[in-house]
């Protein structure tokens, strides 16, 4: 297919619900679960879980449907879509409200890891359950009090008990979002799942690191902190404990042996290709809101934005939107490609860093720019334009700090390995 | 849907393009830079490449149609190697590609065949005025209608290739609105500097002012004929041009200075292997990319006549011209005092890169 922007049907036929969706359900609470951290919107939760059921969709993880993963044959020869879907569908739910976007039910992270790294049969065992009566959730735990970025230096280790076939996982992991809600039992909830990075043979270093699901409620697992967050406070952040939790042997992503070679390790890595731009769209849904909300407050105050007059002739204001337009115009199609490869089997490591690189630049810039032009209406509470600076300033952190992109994208550029370019 | 495959024929004509680009323009840029002159051979073999006959239909004595991706596509693949080589080649476009969006059929007729049947021919047309609020939708240049003439008068500059056109595309502002007006090089009270334009870079180009002096023109030589022209969309694919060289020029830059930082030694290591430069050329890279996509979208957008295509090419422009500056500087700074001499290409890349911002009617696609 030739070079091409028309936005999919089945993205646009979705954007006016989902806009519904951003305006009633989201924006309505966001200042309330804002103000009242660690409560759990349970209206959300059981309308998204009811309106996804309804569309068919059980999980806003990239289902096998459409993703080839299956080999399931569709009707038509369409080109596949699924992420450039979700990733339309990320950036409106974080227009709404990026905390509660991360609420929504389903399987997160946890269910992208499953997809990624699992074998059909694990597919089919963990993943069904994100379509069945109650909402659910899964988590994905791969941060450490002493490993960030650095996910090479996890200390969590697994240990096969031969007697049992059964593995022993010991560590403390922090920094799971939604954890609480994957793994802690709550009567309103399905039974989620954590997956939980460790390594199996620490010798090896990276090719050691391996993946494995953890049911909730399973003996030896605790959440023992939620976090107080600078943002998207309506989602938790937990810290869980594993003290000789046992799991059964073929709950391990991967293979169950160390070669020396770091395939295990860049499998984990492949799962952040798929999720990189992803995340990146809900940067750039909360840049957008923000944005859109300047313009809105510009409009009200009667100050015109001037569309191709040069630079020279423009207010500063002028210049400031301007540019805004421009960093999100531009970042928006670094996530479409990005994601664009991911369906079409491209490897696209570095577009998916580079498109989470400017992401996580333009949500951080244009949400504190918002706030500086709207002055005192931009630092009020009686707004939201002060939330979604906050609420921005994750998405240049997680799922990869915009340092550790760079450094991703500088490899690639360079073709450099992480020991040439450290 | 979307999709980021450009054509096998795009990928052919784009593959041809890159190989003048490197092995012809960018091994004569520096001479022709110093020396205030490009070969004439070097011009003619470009034209050869038949980009702008590509984009004219077969009943003007062209063999294809129009289409503003592949433009932007073959702007920036040649402009990595050169960008004032990219401009003389691309001239006539400024003359041909207006008339073949805009221009009446007779027009059509009359001029494209002249422009694209032969060897390079230097038609060329004239928007930019010598003023800091330059504006190509307020031009200080008039035309007024006088018994079924226009008069024209004011000052145009940067004129490429003024002195020996054989005609010239004259833009002026009549009622208000910017309308394009065929001009013999010849016609009376149209004057043209003896010196060439002084310029921080493109010292390669013969570039001139060009005074109108109650210049007349027969109504028939206005664009568009009696009803005009939209000047919209023409604009916006001079600016998509500009944007698109920006593009090729920056990547020209990234790429050097990263083989560079790959090669140079310090302290023990690669510059290349220190994060300070390394997140350098990955925010080179990266604001590169941001800006192709840009221009590829308005570029897709003009093609499909979308209503916000004309803005879309407004803000690929502003954004490349940032962008183009960022990074040729950054490349510049990458090579240290090596960036500084003018043994290495990256201080021309600089200074065109400041130069997008007011390169608007230097090339078209």
């Amino acid at each position: 297919m030739p070079i091409e922007f028309e936005t999919p049907k089945p993205i646009a036929q979705t954007q006016f619900v989902l806009k519904t969706v951003a305006e009633e359900m989201m924006r309505s609470k966001s200042r309330y679960f804002d103000e009242h951290e660690h409560e759990i919107p349970w209206d959300y939760i059981e309308f998204m879980h009811t309106a996804m059921k309804a569309m068919g969709v059980g999980s806003l993880a990239p289902k096998e449907k459409g993703n080839g993963h299956d080999g399931d044959e569709k009707k038509e020869k369409r080109p596949p879509i699924a992420y450039q879907v979700l990733a339309s569908q990320i950036e409106a739910l974080a227009w709404g409200d990026v905390g509660f976007y991360l609420v929504t039910p389903g399987g997160g992270l946890g269910a992208a890891a499953v997809q990624a790294a699992g074998t059909p049969e694990q597919r089919a065992k963990f993943l069904a359950r994100f379509a069945e009566e109650k909402p659910t959730f899964a988590a994905m735990c791969m941060t450490e009090a002493g490993a960030g970025s650095d996910t090479a230096s996890i200390r969590t280790r697994a240990i096969l008990d031969e007697k049992t076939n059964e593995w022993v996982l010991n560590g403390e992991k922090i920094f799971v979002t939604g954890g609480d809600k994957s793994f802690t039992e709550y009567e309103k909830l399905g039974k989620g799942f954590i997956v939980v990075w460790a390594s199996i043979d620490p010798s090896a270093g990276r090719a050691g690191m391996r993946a494995f699901v953890i049911e909730a409620g399973t003996p030896g697992v605790r959440v023992t902190k939620l976090e107080h967050k600078l943002g998207i406070r309506v989602s938790d952040t937990a810290s869980i404990s594993l003290v000789d939790a046992r799991v059964p042997f073929d709950h391990i992503l991967g293979s169950p042996t160390v070669e020396k070679t770091t395939t295990g390790f860049k499998g984990a890595m492949a799962t952040f290709d798929a999720t990189r731009p992803l995340v990146a769209a809900s940067g750039l849904g909360v840049a957008r809101a923000a944005l859109e909300f300047l313009k809105e407050k510009l409009t009200e105050h009667g100050v015109q934005v001037r569309y191709g007059l040069p630079r020279q002739k423009l207010t500063n204001i002028e210049r400031e939107v301007i540019d805004m337009e421009i960093m999100l115009k531009s970042a928006w199609l670094m996530v479409i490609k990005a994601v664009w490869m991911a369906d079409n089997r491209k490897p696209n490591a570095l577009e998916s860093s580079m498109s989470k690189v400017k992401a996580g630049d333009v949500g951080t810039k244009i949400t504190q720019k918002v706030v500086e032009i709207l002055g005192p209406l931009g630092y009020s509470r009686e707004f939201l334009a002060e939330k979604w600076f906050r609420d921005a300033k994750i998405t240049d952190i997680y799922e990869g700090t915009g340092q550790i992109n760079r450094l991703v994208v500088a490899r690639q550029i360079l073709d450099y390995s992480g020991k040439d370019l450290r | 849907m979307y999709s980021f495959d450009p054509t096998e024929e795009q990928q052919m004509l784009v593959e041809a393009v890159n190989k003048y680009a490197v092995n012809d323009l960018r091994v004569a840029a520096r001479d022709a830079e110093e020396n205030h002159e490009l070969p004439g051979k070097l011009v003619s073999k470009g034209w050869e490449l038949g980009l702008l006959q590509a984009s004219i239909p077969e009943a003007y004595g062209g063999f294809g149609e129009r289409s503003a991706v592949t433009g932007v596509l073959a702007v920036e693949e040649m402009a990595f190697g050169d960008l004032a080589g990219t401009l003389a080649v691309m001239t006539p476009s400024l003359f041909a590609t207006p008339i073949l969006l805009a221009g009446t059929e007779e027009q059509k007729q009359e001029y494209l065949p002249k422009v694209i049947e032969g060897d390079w021919a230097p038609y060329t047309a004239a928007l930019i005025e010598y003023a800091f609020d330059f504006d190509p939708n307020d031009l200080k240049t008039t035309a007024t209608l006088r018994d079924e003439e226009y008069l024209l008068n004011g000052e145009k500059a940067f004129v490429l290739f003024a002195k020996d056109a054989e005609m010239l595309l004259v833009y002026a502002n009549l009622d208000g609105k910017t309308q394009g007006f065929i001009v013999p090089r010849d016609a009376a009270g149209l004057s043209i500097s003896d010196e060439c334009e002084k310029l921080m870079s493109l010292n390669a180009l013969p570039m001139y002012r060009v005074k109108l002096d109650s210049v007349k023109v027969p109504a028939a030589n206005r664009l568009g004929g009696a009803s005009g022209m939209d000047f919209e969309p023409v604009l916006a694919s001079m600016r998509l041009a500009a944007a698109s060289a920006a593009v090729g020029v920056a990547n020209a830059a990234f790429e050097y200075s990263k083989n560079y930082a790959k090669e140079r030694e310090a302290f023990g290591v690669k510059i290349a292997q220190k994060q300070a430069i390394a997140f350098m050329l990955a925010e080179m890279r990266t604001e590169i990319e941001a800006s192709r996509l840009l221009n590829w979208e308005a570029a897709w957008k003009l093609d499909q006549n979308h209503d916000d295509a004309a803005t879309e090419a407004y803000l690929a422009f502003t954004g490349a011209a940032d962008m183009a500056m960022m990074v040729t500087d950054r490349a510049v700074q990458i090579l240290g005092g090596h960036g500084y001499i003018r043994e290495h290409p990256v201080e021309m890349w600089m200074r065109n890169g400041r130069g997008f911002a007011m390169f608007t009617g230097l090339a078209i696609v």
